[in-house]
């Protein structure tokens, strides 16, 4: 090989080397500002934001959902199994939003720790299949659990 | 009295005979005519694929028992994902040989790839926005998947600015290259940013070490398009390289012959 | 038939992802083939042009 190519080889290892260093520090630094949402948890030990609006994450906790007879609004709990917060909010929600879904929503949190919402977002899971899947998985998880 | 030696680049060391194979694939005659010969074939076999795979992504595969009939966005969406970080790779990899080497047929691969990868990643953004609105309740978030996704789509659209603002090919490519290499670092923020940070966008189906979530009914038609997007960044490729070669060869001895009357 | 262009109420989203896979794929394919033919036919062109002006 000759030289000026190794020298060559040598500079792209060196640039491709610092860039990785550099993305490596960068996103260490800005480990918890690149995170979507705090968890209940953290909501629990006062890490999110007390005056400003923030993103809460969690899971509709089953049988917490009571929606108001006249309007849009609805309250639920927020759990990540170890912490709940309960969440106020007035709108159209995503049709993926049921009991027991992986929830995103936007809001600050009031006096008395109920999180108002200004915005509801459904995560969904990783899964894909048809209903009758879905269904025989269900039956047998309730054999196993009887 | 005897000319005095000048040294080939093939001289005096005899070459394997894939040195000689790696060699005359840098000739740009040699991969002109390569791709004429392999274009319709790769032509076809592609055309056959997406034939395929959409017979079965569309039809044959059964609804989500979450997402309804939504989830059939998955059939291009999640191969244009793929391909746009595929493509990045490439041209990448592609741009490094030409850096390194100064090969023609890498820099030609690089400088026709970019155009391609952005076409993938801004089709995975639009797919992704117009699932996302009716499953997720919005067209955009600002998670780390969708922003380093975005973040692609800029390095794709810098590097082609960066070939049309320079107008001597060879300093364009290397001006490139370097760009494309930096790049690279985004690659595994994108794969891996549903892991490391919370996101909206939920974790890999697919690509993990686990088996993958997904009903094999369902996840036959997707491997079917992942392969046919493939096959049709060949075809795009070979097709852009071709007109690629012909435009900066036109004055060259083997074009005058090829175009001379006969 | 109906049933599957109505994907279930999501074809406001499903089909426009399709079509505008199906449009950029094709573009994608189609430009650098037509600059091709383009290409060929003007180079050609010349050769005739040089081969004329040979003989005269």
């Amino acid at each position: 090989m000759r030289p000026r190519r190794r020298q060559r080889i040598v500079l792209v290892g060196l640039l491709l080397a610092g860039v990785i260093l550099a993305a490596t520090l960068a996103l260490l630094a800005l480990r918890d500002n690149i995170n979507l949402f705090f968890s209940p948890t953290q909501v629990a030990a006062g890490e999110a934001p007390q005056n400003t609006p923030f993103r809460l994450g969690g899971m509709v906790v089953a049988g917490s959902v009571q929606r108001a007879a006249e309007d849009l609004s609805i309250r639920f709990d927020l759990t990540d199994t170890a912490h709940t917060v309960t969440v106020a909010y007035t709108g159209i929600l995503p049709d993926l939003f049921s009991e027991g879904q992986g929830i995103v929503t936007q809001g600050s949190l009031v006096k008395d720790g109920t999180f108002v919402a200004s915005q509801v977002l459904a995560k969904h899971d990783e899964n894909y299949m048809p209903p009758e899947v879905d269904e025989a998985l269900q039956k047998a998880q309730a054999m196993g659990l009887q | 009295m005897t000319p005095p030696q000048i040294d080939q680049p093939t001289g005096n060391r005899p070459r394997s005979i894939w040195a000689r194979r790696f060699h005359q694939l840098g000739s740009p005659p040699f991969f002109y005519t390569l791709i004429e010969k392999l274009l319709p074939w790769v032509g076809a076999l592609c055309a056959l694929c997406f034939a395929a795979g959409l017979y079965g992504g569309l039809i044959l595969a059964p609804t989500d028992y979450q997402q309804g009939e939504s989830y059939r966005i998955i059939y291009i969406h999640v191969p244009a994902a793929w391909m746009s970080m595929f493509v990045y790779l490439i041209l990448a990899i592609s741009g490094g040989i030409g850096l390194i080497w100064r090969m023609k047929l890498a820099q030609a691969v690089a400088r026709a790839s970019a155009p391609i990868g952005a076409a993938y990643t801004f089709l995975a953004l639009l797919t992704g926005s117009l699932w996302g609105k009716p499953m997720w309740g919005t067209w955009w978030i600002w998670d780390a998947r969708l922003t380093s996704e975005l973040v692609l789509l800029f390095l794709y659209l810098g590097y082609m600015a960066l070939q049309s603002a320079i107008d001597d090919r060879r300093t364009a490519a290397r001006a490139g290259a370097v760009l494309a290499l930096v790049g690279v670092v985004n690659l595994p923020i994108i794969h891996f940013s549903v892991e490391w940070w919370s996101t909206l966008h939920q974790g890999p189906t697919v690509t993990k070490f686990d088996k993958p979530s997904i009903a094999t009914s369902m996840l036959i038609p997707l491997l079917l398009m992942a392969i046919a997007f493939q096959l049709h960044y060949l075809v795009a490729l070979f097709a852009r390289v071709r007109a690629e070669i012909l435009d900066s060869e036109r004055r060259s001895a083997w074009v005058t012959k090829m175009v001379a009357p006969s | 038939m109906l049933e599957f262009l109505a994907m279930g109420g999501y074809a406001l989203f499903v089909w426009p992802a399709y079509g505008a896979t199906v449009l950029v794929l094709g573009l994608a394919v189609v430009l650098p083939l037509r600059r091709h033919r383009q290409l060929t036919r003007e180079l050609e062109l010349i050769a005739i042009q040089h081969d004329q002006s040979q003989i005269i």
